[in-house]
């Protein structure tokens, strides 16, 4: 196996395949014209171009060669990329060039090392690492991107053009505004403006309820001795792992019987509740990681506990007040199932509620997407801008699912 | 020279602190006993009855109030008429009374013997009732002018109506059929094996996933912070919107992932993504190890960032080749966090219900614990059956936790 040759074949081929693949998908998604990777003629390819490479691997025209080979063999229809019958020649010219060229200029990459003997350990683990390497990019992109971009692209055409071809998410951007027709039938018609300021400000109170009940809980679980600390701290653990799906019955007899059901403050009591121990999680483990000098300080300046918390504590833990809340911002807007169970009048739903409510065979479905993309994008949004503090929140304890 | 001796006891300053711990403690300790605590012993008391979810609203009086006849002329006859019924077509109520305040201007002619009137307040007292029972009671009356200047219709004021009926929630009738409807029969083992199945491999799937993510983002290049905020994308999207992506993504008729293979050659005929044994069970578990992989990713990265970089170093010169230095210097670095990964995973994955309940709704062959606390409270109204399978999960969730928590010493600061 680590003779240069064999290696460089056998990485070309699985290379060709996995880029024949990927060059075939996104051009389908792209145009919605027919393109099909050939495996044997990937294989082929691969093999043979990874060869050649090795030989002269640094020179530019071996490359130049390699690539118009594939070009024309492409072409010519024996390359690893096929198209249907109604493929336009630009597409296919486009798909074919593509693939050539992005094939050679990373196959070269890969096998930098390579030379045609015996290799050592190094030099192929080092092939082989940089090949899963180019393959983990692509592979964890697409798995990660193509969901989305449907979510996307459905929101923004009719039943009847995505029934007629589900790969041509091309869009007709002649028609202006009227892309968004789903959306803003959403919002004239379904109410979705309710929804978004519901859930709005359902999570903005939760935000603000979980952080008055646990900074101080957090604070004195980790600053503050008393007996029964450490089985306090253990339980907060315990109880953030109870499943909802248990307290989800109770709670709906409960607020059945009381009448909190239907009802927008039932909402906001019971979503604090689920959040708080994670915040005093998250928070303790802060507050634990805070010098307690300076605290003791002020203590000895005259302050009283709470003081100190107030004036010193919480504005040296600003951060992580902001992963925190963000996290349970999170948490509360993408809530579903008590929102699904709790709640019955459309007046009074959440965007999630509100989405689900649209899952029926007569709202056409980019109605669906739409929907989707709106309960997604200020979730993203606010992730994307704040992300620094997102993943220090996320890793700072919690693993809420 | 008095002996001295080092403090004993609690001092008041510890007292103090104490206290101040707990008065901060209480506000949270109120809530969590409210909303977990609570709802956990409910659920206990639940599964021993046989509460269907029809019970859910008691028994009552329901009471409607008219006057009939001439009641627009001054000393004309008209009829105050009470209907009252039995909401309930099972339930007896007992003890039935009902008061209320009769207008001012009107002059009983003949009082129901069930009732008595001081002043202008009226009382019935009507006994017991069957389940469905309904009664009428009729008081004729002359009518005055004053009845007639004062415009107040008989309803405006409200009667009161009282009457006890027996409650399923809160009587002393206790039953082991919840537990034996569930045990009984071998849908019970099917569920069983369903949730080890999503769990097990979902967990393993979620962290393999995630540790091949992390390698790859373990090294700084331009571009590295994008990418790991768009891999972590799946958790941080609502759940409702990327279940229902993936449901439009690989639906059987009108999906691109099926126009995708048909025309790639994989597959002649669309294939059924969520609808089919036993594929629909893999996309569920596939679908959770997508939405939950940035976790662990997320989790590893951190821990290999914090691993020194001298070790590898040494192994370099030493001559340990990429893979070798992964395999005896990395993953036992790691074994710590994906230990304590892998519990948590498995507890919450053991836990979850959304995902699945919006993928499938429990069909074809995907229907875990959770999705059948569900099933059975809601789409075939037995509480009680499901406060059953609550319970069992929560059994698993106390065995699983005592793992944890001995595991959760070792790791500290996750």
């Amino acid at each position: 196996m680590r003779r240069g040759y064999l290696t460089a074949a056998v990485l070309g081929a699985l290379w060709m395949v996995v880029l024949s693949v990927t060059v075939a998908v996104t051009m389908s998604f792209a145009t919605g014209d027919a393109f099909r990777p050939s495996l044997s003629f990937s294989l082929l390819w691969g093999g043979l171009v990874g060869m050649a490479l090795i030989h002269k691997n640094r020179v530019r025209t071996m490359q130049i060669l390699m690539a118009s080979w594939l070009l024309t063999s492409g072409l010519y229809g024996w390359g690893a990329l096929q198209f249907g019958e109604d493929t336009t020649p630009a597409a296919s010219t486009i798909g074919t060039l593509t693939l050539a060229a992005i094939f050679v200029v990373s196959l070269t990459k890969i096998l930098e090392e390579i030379a045609p003997g015996q290799l050592t350990r190094h030099e192929f683990e080092h092939a082989v690492i940089r090949f899963l390497t180019g393959f983990g990019y692509i592979f964890f992109t697409a798995i990660v991107l193509i969901p989305f971009y449907v979510m996307l692209m459905t929101s923004l055409k009719n039943q009847a053009e995505l029934m007629q071809n589900p790969l041509d998410f091309s869009v007709d951007l002649s028609k202006g505004t009227d892309l968004l027709r789903s959306y803003e039938e959403l919002f004239t018609q379904f109410n979705f403006d309710t929804y978004l300021m519901n859930s709005f400000f359902i999570s903005v109170l939760t935000v603000f309820i979980t952080l008055a009940f646990a900074i101080p809980g957090a604070y004195a679980v980790a600053r503050l001795r008393f007996r029964g600390q450490a089985a306090f701290s253990r339980s907060i653990l315990l109880i953030y792992m109870v499943p909802m799906i248990v307290l989800a019955l109770p709670i709906y007899i409960a607020f059945s019987m009381t009448g909190l059901r239907n009802s927008f403050w039932g909402i906001v009591m019971i979503y604090p509740v689920t959040t708080i121990p994670v915040a005093l999680y998250m928070l303790q483990g802060y507050f634990r990681g805070l010098p307690s000098e300076i605290e003791e300080a002020g203590l000895m300046d005259g302050l009283s506990r709470l003081a100190v918390i107030w004036k010193i504590t919480l504005p040296l833990s600003l951060p992580a007040l902001a992963s925190v809340s963000l996290y349970v911002f999170m948490i509360a807007w993408n809530e579903f199932l008590l929102a699904f169970m709790l709640l019955d009048d459309p007046s009074k739903f959440t965007l999630t509620r509100g989405i689900a409510s649209l899952n029926s065979s007569e709202i056409p479905r980019q109605h669906l997407m739409a929907g989707s993309v709106i309960a997604t994008v200020p979730i993203m949004a606010l992730f994307l801008g704040l992300e620094r503090f997102m993943t220090k929140g996320l890793t700072a304890g919690s693993v809420k699912g | 020279m008095a002996q001295s001796h080092p403090p004993v006891g609690t001092g008041p300053l510890a007292r103090r602190e104490a206290r101040l711990a707990w008065g901060l403690l209480l506000p949270t300790i109120t809530a969590v006993a409210l909303v977990v605590l609570l709802p956990l012993l409910a659920i206990f008391w639940i599964s021993f009855k046989p509460v269907k979810l029809a019970d859910l609203r008691p028994p009552e009086v329901v009471l409607r109030e008219d006057i009939r006849g001439d009641k627009d002329v001054a000393g004309g006859e008209a009829t105050l008429r009470y209907r009252l019924r039995n909401s309930s077509q099972e339930q007896p109520i007992n003890g039935v009374t009902f008061a209320d305040v009769m207008p001012d201007g009107l002059k009983v002619i003949e009082l129901d013997e069930r009732c008595t009137l001081s002043g202008r307040a009226l009382t019935c007292d009507l006994g017991d009732w069957e389940p469905g029972a309904r009664e009428q009671i009729k008081i004729p009356v002359t009518v005055d002018q004053v009845f007639i200047d004062n415009a107040i219709r008989p309803q405006d004021s409200a009667a009161i109506t009282t009457g006890q009926a027996s409650n399923i929630l809160t009587n002393s009738t206790f039953t082991l059929d919840n537990f034996a409807r569930i045990f009984s029969g071998e849908e019970f083992f099917e569920v069983l094996w369903i949730t080890l199945f999503y769990t097990v491999f979902g967990t393993i799937g979620a962290l393999v996933v995630g540790l091949f993510a992390a390698l790859l983002l373990n090294k700084s290049f331009r571009g590295q912070g994008i990418l790991r905020g768009l891999y972590l994308f799946p958790y941080v999207a609502p759940v409702i919107a990327v279940a229902f992506a993936w449901l439009i993504l690989f639906d059987p008729f009108s999906g691109s992932a099926n126009a995708l293979l048909v025309q790639m050659g994989v597959t002649q005929e669309s294939i059924n993504f969520f609808g089919e044994r036993p594929l629909a069970l893999i996309m569920v578990t596939v679908f959770e190890i997508w939405r939950y992989f940035p976790l662990s990713f997320l989790f590893i990265l951190a821990r290999m960032q914090s691993i020194d970089s001298d070790m590898y170093e040494a192994a370099d010169i030493d001559g340990a080749s990429p893979f070798q230095q992964f395999w005896y210097l990395s993953v036992p670095q790691l074994l710590g966090i994906l230990s304590v990964l892998f519990l948590l995973r498995f507890i919450w994955t053991f836990n979850k219900f959304d995902d699945i309940f919006l993928l499938t709704g429990g069909n074809a062959g995907t229907r875990t614990l959770t999705v059948n606390v569900y099933e059975q409270a809601f789409a075939i109204s037995n509480i009680g059956a499901g406060a059953a399978v609550a319970v069992v999960i929560f059994a698993c969730l106390l065995t699983f936790s005592i793992f944890f928590l001995k595991y959760i010493s070792r790791e500290e600061g996750l």
